[in-house]
C-alpha cells in the first residue's frame, strides 16, 4: 500500500494484502453479485435455484485452482447470506452444505481427462453434489422425515438442467477470457 | 448451435447418464408408501386384516346393512355401502399406505397400511 492510503492514526493491526487476495475478493464479489441475481429470479419451488454464482467458482477452479475456488465459494456463501438477511438462517446452512459438498466433489475433477471432460462435466458434478448435500442436511436437520426424498427427483432434474446451462455459460466465458487475453497480449 | 461445441464427448456421456438417472428416480421415489395390507374396522374395532395379494370380497355388517369391500392385488376399495351419501364408495381404489375410506353411517372404515407406519394426518 502507498503512503497516501495510510490512515491518520496509525492502526496497530495492518493487513498485508497481496495480489492473490485482491483477485479472490474481486471474483468473490462477482459471485456475490450473481447470487443476488439468483435470489431475484422467481421459481416455483423453494430450493430450486439456477446457482449462477457457481459459474464464477468453475472459472476460478479452471484458472486458479481449487484453493481459490474454495475461497470464492465460501466468501460467496457468507457475503450473499449477509446481504439477503439469511445469515445463520436455515437457508444459509443449506447453501453452506451445498457449497461444501460441491467443493469436495470439485476437488476430484482435475483427475478427469481434460480431453473428454470439460467445464460442463465439472458443473454437472458440482450441481449434483450440491443438491445431495442440501437434501441430506434437510433430511437430517430441517425435515426429519423420509418424505423429503420424494422431492429428490425434482431437485435432481433442476441440478441436471442448471448444471448443464451453467457449465455451458462457464465454457463460453472461458473462451471469451482467452480471446481477450490473446488480444491484450497476456497469457 | 454455437453452444454445442462446448460439450466434449465425456460431457455428453455424463449428461446422458445424469438424465437417465433422473428419469429413473421419478417412478422409484414417487411410488413410495405402497400399501401392503387393508385394515377393515367396524365400530372402531378391527374387523379383519387382509393382505393385498389376491382378489377377494369381504362383507362387513353394520347398523344399516352390509358394506361390501373389494380387495385386489395392491389395492382395495369400498365397492358398495348402504350409507346415503356414498362418499366412501366414490373414493374409489385406495393404493397407498395411509389412504383411508370411511363409511361413517355404517360405521365401517377401510385403511391401507404399508410396512412403515406413515404419519396419521387425520388424528395428528
Amino acid at each position: 500500500m502507498s503512503e497516501t492510503m495510510r490512515p491518520m492514526i496509525p492502526s496497530t493491526i495492518e493487513f498485508k494484502v497481496d495480489a492473490d487476495d485482491l483477485r479472490i475478493a474481486r471474483l468473490a464479489a462477482a459471485a456475490v453479485g450473481l447470487a443476488l441475481v439468483d435470489a431475484a429470479i422467481p421459481l416455483p419451488l423453494p430450493g430450486v435455484k439456477p446457482g449462477l454464482a457457481n459459474i464464477v467458482v468453475l472459472l476460478v477452479l479452471a484458472r486458479y485452482g481449487w484453493q481459490s475456488a474454495a475461497w470464492v465459494s465460501g466468501l460467496r456463501v457468507v457475503a450473499s447470506s449477509l446481504l439477503l438477511g439469511q445469515f445463520l438462517a436455515p437457508g444459509f446452512f443449506l447453501s453452506l452444505a451445498g457449497a461444501v459438498c460441491s467443493l469436495a466433489a470439485l476437488a476430484f475433477v482435475r483427475f478427469l481427462p481434460a480431453r473428454g471432460f470439460g467445464l460442463v462435466s465439472w458443473s454437472l458434478i458440482a450441481s449434483f453434489a450440491h443438491i445431495t448435500g442440501q437434501v441430506l442436511l434437510a433430511r437430517l436437520w430441517l425435515v426429519p422425515h423420509d418424505g423429503v426424498f420424494r422431492l429428490a427427483p425434482i431437485f435432481a432434474l433442476a441440478a441436471l438442467i442448471f448444471g448443464v446451462i451453467n457449465g455451458l455459460v462457464a465454457c463460453r466465458l472461458q473462451q471469451e477470457l482467452k480471446v481477450n487475453a490473446s488480444l491484450t497480449g497476456r497469457a | 448451435m454455437r453452444w454445442l461445441c462446448f460439450i466434449r464427448p465425456g460431457d455428453g456421456l455424463l449428461i446422458l447418464l445424469a438424465a437417465v438417472g433422473v428419469a429413473a428416480s421419478f417412478p422409484l421415489l414417487w411410488q413410495g408408501g405402497r400399501g401392503e395390507r387393508a385394515v377393515i374396522r367396524q365400530e372402531g374395532r378391527i374387523f379383519m386384516e387382509v393382505a393385498l395379494l389376491e382378489a377377494r370380497e369381504i362383507l362387513v355388517p353394520g347398523p344399516l346393512g352390509m358394506t361390501r369391500i373389494a380387495v385386489e392385488k395392491g389395492r382395495a376399495r369400498v365397492a358398495a355401502d348402504p350409507g346415503p351419501r356414498q362418499y366412501c364408495v366414490r373414493q374409489g381404489w385406495l393404493e397407498r399406505a395411509g389412504d383411508i375410506a370411511i363409511c361413517a353411517p355404517n360405521r365401517v372404515s377401510l385403511t391401507i397400511v404399508g410396512n412403515h407406519a406413515p404419519y396419521d394426518s387425520l388424528n395428528y
